[in-house]
């Protein structure tokens, strides 16, 4: 008979192993084949490890600022769905009462459709002879459709906040739902108005699960390759869209692997300074 | 909005005095703008227009139609069927195993397989797409309906575990040591007490786990053979003008399916909660 701590091993090893072989394990297969010195066969014998790769991407500025631009991109699109999901938030934590749940529901479905179905239906809207420019043609707004609004990082930005809204609600919610009500109402008799108790108060409270939505939302964009492809044109490219070349078309698996490990770094280094600025034990109930 | 349109109101039954932000007003402009363009893309599934263009020309429901007899199609919609039914149900399993580990017991792991179990969701997908890609290639393993469905259990786990987690929380220990007083091995307890009473819990998160799989497109791309999944697949033929129409029609008809899982899985959580 299997006593209780000896159950601990068959619950404890399967999870670890598995996340050892499908994600360490692979993680480091990138970081491995990202220091052989040449973009031919994967051969381990000659030269390895070696930053021949790494010195190629830091020397070609073009990969460079499309770094940066992905960063600039990711980061006006974490930042725009917060704000913009922050009202909802509070909305259904603090003002829809016994209906929150169905509101919430009603927030959610969309997240559940298909991805590239709300991707297509941007494309859709913002085609040359798409929706938006049908109605603003039709109502007589404008003579001419206006100039492609799809095909631009404009595009990339609205559709990806579009998609991003309803999931960054939650983490916000779920902070507002456990701001403590004793709290404002303490203030409030201490004279506080509505708008200091939520600078002074709510705001603060509810600042991890604000910095957690942005980071939700921030971490997968940096790396987003499916919406700019559709959308983006040759203006709305990303980091991602060359990584994903070096892998298909330009067949080029360690300059690739160079910079998928650069974007990863670029992405902790930021993660861990926003952190350290925002003292989370400060703010952390 | 300036702090001169505060509002001081007599405290109420709550005891707070509110704003005059039109909050409820906000909620209902973030619907619209959230439900408009699936809205628009399902009125214009029953279009006759052959290409992404305004105005609508006229309605038919013949998309629909082909469908059905578009075996292609078809077999990437089944192949997604069984993708998501293995990562959902590994996923599922390692969750389980991973959160009573975590929750029921301390040991030397137990913080990194906390971190480890959360860590996909901060690994932006490329890079474990790229990861799963190089990985498969080095061991020789053909890319196929299995490697997909192993990379999709891994971005489902922190799902399945989150889940799974606040409801073991939540459980009584006390049930667990009365059964084994009685007697049962700790196996025994976990199938017989544990199991069932996470019964709606196991549910809703198999099936959170398998709309992700299912809806998944970014790491699939890298890890599909010749088998594709119908994310993969419509993915592909969205350049391909002459087959849109289908495709929407498709994807509208999926979307329903989806949309409808996600309420069981929500109806069920806020039921055992």
């Amino acid at each position: 008979m299997l006593g209780r701590r000896g159950s601990l091993w068959f619950l404890a090893v399967p999870p670890y192993l598995w996340l050892i072989a499908l994600f360490l394990m692979p993680l480091g297969v990138v970081a491995a084949i990202s220091l052989l010195p040449g973009s031919g066969r994967i051969d381990f014998s000659g030269g390895w490890p070696s930053l021949n790769q790494y010195q190629q991407v830091l020397e070609t500025p073009a990969y460079l600022r499309r770094l940066g631009i992905s960063v600039g991109m990711a980061f006006v699109i974490a930042a725009s769905a917060t704000i913009l999901a922050y009202p909802i938030a509070y909305f259904l934590a603090f003002r829809a009462r016994q209906r929150a749940t169905i509101f919430l529901v009603l927030l959610l479905v969309p997240f559940a459709s298909s991805y590239l179905l709300r991707v297509m239906a941007w494309k859709l809207l913002l085609g040359r002879e798409g929706a938006i420019n049908w109605v603003l043609t039709s109502v007589g707004l404008v003579k001419e459709p206006v100039g492609l609004l799809v095909y631009s990082q404009a595009a990339v930005v609205i559709t990806l906040v579009y998609v991003w809204i309803p999931f960054a609600a939650l983490p916000i919610y779920a902070a507002l739902q456990r701001v403590d009500r004793s709290h404002l109402e303490a203030a409030a008799d201490l004279g506080a108005g509505p708008w200091t108790r939520f600078g002074r108060i709510t705001i603060p409270l509810s600042l991890p699960g604000v910095l957690a939505t942005f980071f939700m939302v921030f971490i997968p964009t940096v790396g987003e390759y499916v919406t700019p492809s559709l959308v983006g044109g040759i203006d709305g490219l990303m980091y991602g869209n060359l990584i994903q070349d070096f892998f298909t078309r330009a067949g080029n698996w360690p300059l690739g692997s160079a910079m998928a490990v650069l974007m990863l770094l670029a992405v902790l280094i930021l993660v861990t300074l926003a952190l350290r600025l925002v003292d989370l034990r400060r703010v952390a109930p | 909005m300036s702090a001169g349109s505060e509002v001081r109101r007599p405290s109420s039954a709550v005891g707070v005095g509110r704003t005059r932000v039109p909050l409820g007003l906000a909620y209902a402009l973030m619907i619209v703008f959230l439900y408009l363009p699936i809205g628009v893309l399902f009125v214009f599934s029953f279009s006759t227009n052959k290409n992404l263009r305004f105005p609508i020309q006229g309605y038919t429901i013949d998309w629909y139609a082909q469908i059905f007899q578009n075996e292609q199609l078809l077999t990437a919609a089944r192949n997604s069927l069984v993708v998501g039914f293995l990562a959902a149900t590994v996923a599922t399993g390692l969750g389980l195993a991973a959160g009573i580990a975590v929750v029921r017991f301390r040991f030397a792991g137990r913080g990194l397989l906390l971190a480890l179990a959360g860590a996909p969701l901060v690994v932006p997908f490329i890079m474990l797409a790229v990861a799963l890609f190089l990985l498969f290639n080095l061991l020789d393993v053909p890319r196929s309906l299995v490697t997909i469905a192993a990379g999709h259990s891994v971005i489902a786990l922190p799902y399945a575990a989150l889940i799974l987690l606040s409801r073991l929380i939540g459980l009584d220990p006390a049930l667990e040591d009365a059964a084994m007083d009685l007697g049962a091995s700790y196996p025994t307890t976990l199938r017989r007490i544990v199991i069932p009473l996470l019964g709606p819990s196991l549910l809703s998160a198999w099936l959170t786990c398998f709309i992700v799989s299912f809806d998944e497109v970014a790491l699939a791309v890298f890890l599909a053979g010749r088998d594709q999944t119908f994310p993969v697949f419509l993915y592909g033929q969205l350049r391909f003008a002459q087959t849109l129409p289908v495709m929407i029609a498709m994807a509208v008809l999926l979307m329903v399916g989806t949309v409808a899982l996600t309420l069981v899985a929500f109806a069920i959580r806020s039921r055992s909660e």
